[in-house]
């Protein structure tokens, strides 16, 4: 059976780690950085657990900054 | 299947708005004021309008909005977007006008311009941004303020004997004649987001064949103006706002 797999790409300077993203995936794939910040100071988003992603969008939905990009993939 | 495999041009199903331009936005972290300029932008693309819109933007936080989509805005006095837009829909009939507000601009010192362009049935596009308290300056109390609320100038929270009832301006707009279509929608939730979208989608399609005034409300958070981080502050706004503004269609014909 086909599988859906997804992937984000978060433009970490555009992105100021206010945490809805993270909140919001329904399969806890995203995370704030702990430690690295970017350039205005912002604990930037990250894949944590890029497996798990499903490319349902919803991150890219609730982004007040429009900094995340979805991709879709099917797999075998 | 290696993450590098899924990220290719090919694979893209979701990024950020053509129209959004690439300037850093000055709103806080986690504002929804975001999440509508991006819903703005999608739309004006999706019905294929970049040449033809002429948007208004308010003062208060959104004064800024030109900055952000690549169409034609106007920078309105304080509150007077709706006469503005008024002028251009009257002069440029063939042109999307929308005004973009706060509940500063059009419920506090714009009331009097907001109900009479609804009234006239002006032919234009209202989004109108609730988060119930004057972001830009600082967290004041605004109409829209829930009772007993916390703000900078009601720090034991709104008094109905002192501060009056929270003021539902769509329910409002909706008694009057000239407008068509009405709605409260929210932007805490991708499926709100997409409801909201197909709502902006609406209020502009109504603009252009020139049904009457359209009026798009949006619940808002402010997390700054709330003291609070932005995940907490819309969980408060679905267990608090939504009970005063309940979300849904108020009029549409």
């Amino acid at each position: 059976m086909a599988k859906i797999r997804g992937a984000v790409v978060v433009n970490i300077e555009r992105c100021k780690g206010c945490n809805l993203c993270v909140d919001t995936c329904p399969v806890n794939v995203l995370e704030l950085q702990p430690k690295e910040v970017n350039n205005r100071g912002y604990h930037y988003a990250y894949m944590k657990a890029p497996d798990l992603c499903i490319a349902c969008q919803s991150c890219a939905l609730v982004c007040p900054d429009g900094c995340i990009d979805v991709y879709r993939a099917k797999t075998e | 299947m290696d993450i590098n495999d899924i990220i290719k041009p090919e694979n893209l199903v979701y990024t950020k708005p053509r129209l959004m331009n690439d300037n850093h936005m000055h709103y806080c972290p986690g504002c929804s004021h975001g999440v509508v300029h991006k819903l703005i932008a999608e739309v004006i693309d999706e019905l294929g309008m970049e040449e033809k819109s002429v948007g208004v933007s308010p003062v208060g936080c959104s004064v800024f909005a030109y900055n952000y989509i690549d169409i034609d805005w106007i920078e309105a006095a304080h509150g007077r977007a709706p006469a503005v837009a008024t002028a251009v829909k009257r002069l440029m009939p063939d042109k999307l006008v929308f005004t973009y507000q706060g509940d500063g601009d059009l419920a506090a010192i714009g009331t009097c311009e907001t109900i009479q362009a609804a009234n006239r049935g002006e032919n234009i596009a209202i989004i109108f941004i609730n988060n119930a308290i004057y972001g830009m300056t600082g967290g004041q109390m605004a109409p829209t303020t829930l009772i007993g609320m916390k703000t900078a100038t009601t720090p034991y929270g709104r008094r109905v004997d002192l501060n009056g009832y929270p003021f539902k301006v769509s329910d409002t707009m909706a008694l009057l004649e000239g407008t068509c279509y009405v709605t409260r929608q929210s932007v805490h939730t991708p499926a709100a987001v997409r409801k909201a979208k197909a709502a902006i989608k609406k209020a502009f399609q109504n603009s252009m064949a020139g049904k009457g005034t359209s009026m798009v409300e949006i619940v808002s958070s402010c997390n700054s103006g709330w003291k609070m981080s932005p995940v907490d502050a819309n969980k408060w706004m679905s267990e608090h706002m939504f009970s005063q503004y309940p979300l849904g269609d108020i009029k549409d014909i």
